[in-house]
């Protein structure tokens, strides 16, 4: 609420900010509850293998510079701190 | 060569319709042969920006029905000979047309004008696609906000899949106060996360409501900012290479001291 009146004249940036991972999900067609799905679906399928620290687990969409043009592209960020590597008999 | 450009914007109330009115009215001061045409069906009011309103007999829908004849339907501006307004039909909806139906009415219009500039109602439904369906080129107005960006950027992208691959931007009600202090996103910062080429930049101005209300479209008032804002757009469709208004020169009480003391530009 006080930051409300302290920090005047910035809230074109915090506009642009937000716009600008609006648009990464609109242009690509993804939305917060398929992030959330496919966020479930790699902690299951990793978890077989790994014993990973979902806590810390990071994911989200971002930019990334194309391959093949100097434009900025979606792309899929995944970080996934990993605890242990569980034993192949487990499998 | 004539052209039809569609002016679209996907959210509603960022100036689609005054736009269409002022583009309509500014290409016709610089001699060319323009109709507008008002693809909002049922929600009607390209007629009141422009001061047309009661001399309306036949609508688009006559036309597509056949109840009239095109040059019948056509309503002839009051001050500019080669301005013509093919109003929408009021107490219809959407799907009294289709996309094909639009098309062969704009095939219609080029043979007689230069321009037929096609008023997008707001939305992606059935009325954005009719609109969009006969034209060559877009002209995409937004605001400097969040939600009209975001819709703005939806509309590039629908346009882009529907082949209309020449779409120019309108930043529309920019406060140059409010872009100095860091309040509102700049013309850069629009084009920027927008990425398409600019074709103008109108100030917030309450001439506009002003004009809006006398049904006399601001580009006719080459006297103040907006309306020279207008006409630039119109002389950059026809292809002159006009240079950017500097709007940081004239904010508003800056501009009524000028004129208070006879200083007028």
């Amino acid at each position: 609420m006080f930051d409300f009146f302290t920090r005047k004249g910035k809230s074109k940036s915090v506009a642009k900010d937000r716009l600008k991972l609006v648009l990464i999900h609109d242009r690509a067609n993804c939305s917060t509850e398929v992030l959330e799905l496919m966020r479930a679906d790699i902690i299951r399928t990793i978890s077989k293998y790994m014993e990973i620290d979902e806590e810390a687990l990071e994911f989200k969409v971002g930019t990334t510079k194309s391959d093949t043009s100097e434009n900025l592209v979606p792309a899929l960020f995944a970080n996934i701190p990993i605890k242990s590597v569980k034993r192949q008999e487990v499998l | 060569m004539s052209e039809a450009i569609v002016i679209t914007s996907g959210k509603g109330g960022v100036g689609k319709t005054t736009t269409s009115a002022n583009l309509g009215t500014g290409l016709a001061i610089l001699g060319k042969k323009v109709v507008l045409l008002d693809a909002d069906i049922g929600l009607r009011n390209l007629d009141v920006v422009l001061g047309l309103e009661n001399r309306i007999v036949y609508n688009l829908i006559d036309v597509i029905e056949g109840n009239c004849k095109l040059k019948n339907a056509l309503i002839k501006d009051k001050k500019h000979p080669g301005l013509f307004l093919l109003p929408a039909a009021q107490t219809r909806d959407k799907d009294a047309i289709s996309p094909e139906q639009m098309m062969e009415l704009i095939t219609t219009l080029k043979k007689d004008f230069d321009y037929v500039l096609i008023d997008c109602p707001a939305g992606i439904e059935q009325g954005f696609k009719n609109a969009i369906a006969g034209a060559d080129k877009a002209i995409i107005v937004t605001t400097p906000e969040v939600s009209a960006i975001r819709d703005a950027d939806r509309i590039i992208g629908l346009l882009e899949a529907n082949e209309i691959k020449d779409a120019r931007l309108i930043v529309n009600r920019i406060r140059m106060d409010m872009v100095k202090r860091g309040d509102m996103m700049s013309i850069e910062d629009v084009v920027e996360i927008l990425a398409i080429d600019l074709i103008g930049v109108v100030p917030d101005d309450e001439q506009i409501v002003i004009s809006t209300n006398t049904g006399d479209p601001i580009v006719n008032s080459q006297n103040i900012l907006s309306g020279r804002a207008y006409l630039n757009i119109c002389k950059r469709i026809t292809g002159d290479d006009v240079p950017y208004l500097d709007l940081n020169a004239e904010t508003g009480l800056f501009r009524r001291l000028k004129s208070l003391i006879g200083f007028n530009n």
